[in-house]
């Protein structure tokens, strides 16, 4: 029999508020243990949440842009757990009526991957283990968090990249989130199950805790799924469990089963009244959501005729897209600029990071300008990369390295009696062109890109040479 | 003993300074707490210190009702640097790092602490029986108990150790021990008075309160204290009304239920009261308020629910007491709360905890708050038609020390004049109104509708100008 996987996702994205979700704390990732701390969110005897309405303002606009419909009347929960990182012994986190339920996330390819639910709570302090002793710094305790559980539509590793990737994108797109995985303000826990294939029925499944790679992600799907196919097969059963991820030997392990399940004892939470968002609130995030990723995507290809690898390179990174779209609307042609971007400003950028942060010395303005000398034939492809390679590393304007004669090209004497050479001394593709081999003119204008060391206007020299022969 | 009123007349006449009067108001601590044990705490020097800046202010002419005058908080009640243990053993040297918001603003005033007050461990009780430190007594009758949760607050007052005191009040922690103390004990609507560093017990009922001699002191450190909160959401603002003690046309509702089950004596002494009123042209008139039937089993269940949540956080990791020789944070945890906890609060953490649970919660907690809802949309009805209702306060006088322990239930059962104001997050008052065949007081209590606390004591205010209030046993007199 052949299993197939079936796997949701519970995401949890740290909100980029300035402040924590109760109190007036930094959220600044870092900082000496325990300096970005108060009695609010140390949980110390008598203090009181009040909610940053900016948490909530972020998640009716991650709501928004996931499609779900926004509960406009809400509340907040306590989860009751005890822990040493929890210094209230209870989570504020939203258990039966969440901020946003009911929308979707489009992959590439099409697919969506339905969003059961979004919503708001805290995050909690943090253990460090050092020296034989156990730490605890509360600065994280406090940041307000989103959680986004997917219904379990994802049916492959690769859809589980997918998908991470899309949910990324949006939540920088729209300003949210900064979801660094490895600074943890993303992070994932992974269901999975399997059925027979083409079966509707849900298996058992499992949860994989705590994910905050890409790679350990897929790594730890395809080991899961495995491990309950082989369990099947053996004729046995698969136990609900929650399990960890072991990066070094790449398996899963037990770290509690169903027996051991926590009773949260949730309860609305009395010292914050209802949550009431205003229909304005809804309507202000509504216009204020940015065009997203895969929209763009879309549009750079059917528009403005991109081709779709490159598109999906550009859009990748939102502060990207603003750049080429500036360059754009300051006269660059689009497919131009686009390659430029990729071909030559990509190539000083080594990581992810570098591309989402784009701190470059070339503006859209001058990136346009130099389209446009080279569309219009007045410095020819080679020429416009090498000096853009040369403006990234310094910061000089484009004056300082398109010379004038760059920037003339060859003057018309000179193309004119070039041009004549290469119909001479070309005879055997003259005659083919004549013949009616049409592309047999590429040979002479590769002799006058030669002669003129790529600075003469093919354009011009093509009209030269046609009426020469 | 003097009224707010008074003493600050003398303050600002210069018949006494803050200093002369918080050394008057140490040597009767001194003398009296001893035996009383009401203060569990006091810092003279640092009382001193603040009446000496408070002479200054009133010679500056900054002052205002409150400067200078001396007073005493509960021992839930947050305060800087000054030991806050809510009469527990597991916040044993605890010193929070912030003041309260109602202490806070009582600073600003230039008023003078004198102490902390004892109380029922973490105000769970009525009688300030489960205090680690032991029980304060009865000022009127040292075998009898002060009351509770605000037992140390009451009789403080009642003994003329402070002027005033602040309180809470959860299920009628500031109203019932100002009834066996007889003194007055005002109990706000929830979220007139800031929460802001009261430590929870029962977060959607909690209210800090005041103990004072007269309505009209309540009023005076009601509206120092009073307003909305930027750091409690629950807060609010509310319309101040004068205090005229005007009664002529005021609608007063008996509401029959609240006198079942009462002694004759209370019973008299209350409707006897209820008639002075009538006689000064109030109207009364008598209904029924059937689901007052529920409000104890709710009151319990709401009350423990939150109280399990709200106390899971003394694990002896931060703050307070923590156990010795253990092998495991698990086991440090469960070691520090066995025996940090005192019998009374473990059992409610147990209560709130089962009744929290999967598969009890719907049986328990979620109709709890929907009987919650329907006391409130009754009292909503009333207060269409009336002004105020009246009461007694506690269906008894003060308990003979250990009563309570040995009778657990009866002292449940005593909670219920009280909790329906704190289920309704509405305005009560008790105040004196006679004493029994022993000679205990006898409370009245007057409930308003949400955010009337001005009205309310307004007409309570009328038991001080009649003299209901002194009734057969005075509080009044002047320093000794």
């Amino acid at each position: 029999m052949k299993y197939e996987l079936v796997s949701g996702f519970e995401t949890h994205v740290e909100l980029a508020t300035s402040t924590k979700i109760f109190c007036g704390c930094t959220t600044a990732f870092g900082g000496a243990p325990n300096t970005h701390c108060c009695p609010v969110c140390t949980g110390q005897p008598g203090a009181l949440p009040v909610l940053n309405k900016k948490v909530v303002d972020f998640a009716v606009r991650a709501g928004l842009a996931l499609h779900c419909k926004i509960n406009t009347v809400t509340h907040l929960d306590r989860k009751n757990y005890c822990y040493p990182d929890l210094p209230k012994a209870y989570q504020i986190s939203q258990y039966d009526k969440p901020l946003c339920e009911g929308g979707y996330v489009e992959l590439p390819g099409g697919k969506k991957i339905g969003i059961t639910r979004i919503h708001i709570e805290e995050d909690a302090g943090k253990l460090v283990h050092e020296r034989g002793f156990t730490f605890i710094d509360y600065n994280r305790g406090g940041v307000p968090l989103i959680e986004i559980v997917s219904e379990p539509d994802i049916s492959s590793p690769t859809e589980a990249r997918e998908y991470v990737e899309q949910l990324r994108q949006i939540m920088r797109y729209i300003g949210v989130s900064d979801c660094k995985m490895q600074e943890g303000s993303m992070r994932c826990d992974v269901n999975v199950s399997v059925r027979p294939e083409g079966s509707t029925a849900l298996g058992t499944r499992t949860e994989i805790k705590n994910m905050n790679s890409l790679n350990f992600i897929e790594r730890a799907m395809e080991y899961e799924f495995a491990r309950q196919v082989d369990v099947l097969k053996d004729g046995g059963e698969i136990e609900q469990a929650t399990l960890r991820f072991d990066e070094k030997t790449g398996e899963t392990y037990v770290m509690r089963t169903k027996e051991d399940a926590q009773d949260y004892r949730y309860f609305p939470e009395p010292d914050i009244f209802d949550i009431i968002i205003p229909d304005e609130v809804v309507a202000r995030e509504k216009e204020a959501l940015p065009e997203l990723p895969l929209e763009k995507t879309t549009r750079y290809i059917n528009v403005l005729g991109i081709s779709p690898s490159v598109a999906a390179l550009i859009t990748k990174h939102r502060k990207v897209a603003d750049y080429f779209e500036k360059a754009v609307k300051a006269g660059a042609a689009a497919s131009r600029a686009a390659n430029f971007i990729v071909g030559v400003v990509y190539s000083t950028l080594s990581t992810e990071e570098e591309k989402d942060e784009l701190s470059i010395k070339v503006s859209p303005e001058e990136l346009a300008e130099l389209v446009r000398l080279t569309e219009s034939g007045a410095v020819n492809v080679t020429v416009a990369q090498s000096a853009l390679s040369k403006m990234l590393a310094s910061g000089l304007p484009l004056s300082e390295y398109i010379a004038a004669e760059d920037m003339k090209g060859v003057d018309d004497g000179e193309l004119e009696r070039i041009c004549a050479e290469a119909v001479k001394n070309n005879p055997r593709a003259v005659a083919d062109f004549k013949a009616g081999k049409e592309k047999a003119i590429s040979a002479l204008y590769g002799y006058v890109k030669r002669a003129t060391q790529g600075k003469a206007d093919i354009k011009k020299a093509d009209a030269v040479i046609k009426r020469l022969i | 003993m003097n009224d707010i009123q008074t003493l600050h007349a003398m303050l600002y006449s210069g018949d006494v300074s803050s200093e002369e009067l918080t050394r008057f108001y140490i040597s009767e601590i001194e003398k009296s707490n001893p035996v009383l044990n009401s203060f569990v705490y006091t810092d003279f020097g640092n009382a001193l210190e603040s009446a000496k800046r408070a002479d200054k202010r009133i010679k500056e002419g900054k002052g205002s009702m409150l400067t200078g005058i001396p007073f005493a908080l509960k021992d839930n009640i947050c305060t800087e640097g000054v030991p806050t243990t809510c009469c527990s053993k597991i916040l044993s040297g605890f010193r929070p790092c912030y003041d309260a918001t109602a202490y806070s603003k009582l600073k600003a005033e230039g008023a003078v602490l004198l102490g902390k007050t004892n109380m029922d461990e973490f105000a769970m009780g009525s009688a300030s029986e489960t205090s680690v430190y032991g029980a304060p007594l009865n000022p009127v009758d040292l075998s009898r108990v002060a009351g509770g949760s605000s037992g140390g607050s009451a009789a403080a007052v009642r003994a003329g150790l402070a002027p005033y005191a602040l309180g809470s009040d959860t299920g009628g922690s500031v109203r019932q021990p100002a009834s066996f103390c007889g003194v007055v004990g005002f109990k706000p609507s929830y979220g007139a008075v800031s929460r802001y560093g009261l430590i929870a017990y029962g977060s959607s009922l909690d209210q800090i309160g005041t103990l004072t001699l007269t309505v009209k002191d309540a009023a005076f450190v009601f509206d120092a204290v009073r307003g909305a909160d930027g750091m409690d959401m629950t807060s609010s603002d509310i319309e101040k009304t004068p205090l005229s003690g005007e009664v002529g046309g005021l609608r007063i509702a008996v509401v029959k239920e609240f006198f079942e089950g009462l002694g004759a004596d209370i019973k008299k002494a209350v409707l006897s009261a209820i008639e002075e009123y009538e006689k000064a042209g109030a109207q009364v008139g008598e209904v029924s308020l059937p689901s007052l039937g529920d409000v104890l089993p709710v009151y319990y269940i709401i009350a423990c629910a939150e109280a399990s949540s709200n106390l899971g956080r003394y694990d002896g990791i931060r703050y307070g007491y923590r156990a010795e020789n253990y092998s495991s944070v698990d086991e440090m945890i469960i070691k520090t709360r066995t025996e940090g906890f005192g019998k009374e609060v473990q059992k409610r953490i147990m209560l709130g905890t089962y009744v929290l649970s999967s598969g009890y919660y719907d049986a328990y907690y979620k109709k709890a708050r929907i009987l919650r809802e329907r006391v409130k949309e009754e009292f909503k009805k009333l207060f269409g038609t009336f002004d105020v209702i009246m009461a007694p306060t506690v269906p008894q006088t003060a308990f003979p020390l250990g009563f309570t322990e040995r009778n657990p239930i009866d002292m449940y059962l005593s909670d219920v004049c009280t909790v329906p104001a704190n289920i309704a997050g509405l305005p009560a008052v008790s105040v004196p109104c006679g004493e029994d065949a022993e000679g205990l007081p006898v409370g009245l209590q007057i409930i308003g509708d949400r955010f009337k606390d001005y009205p309310t004591l307004s007409a309570a205010h009328f038991a001080d100008l009649s003299g209901i209030t002194r009734r057969k046993n005075s509080v009044g007199g002047g320093v000794k």
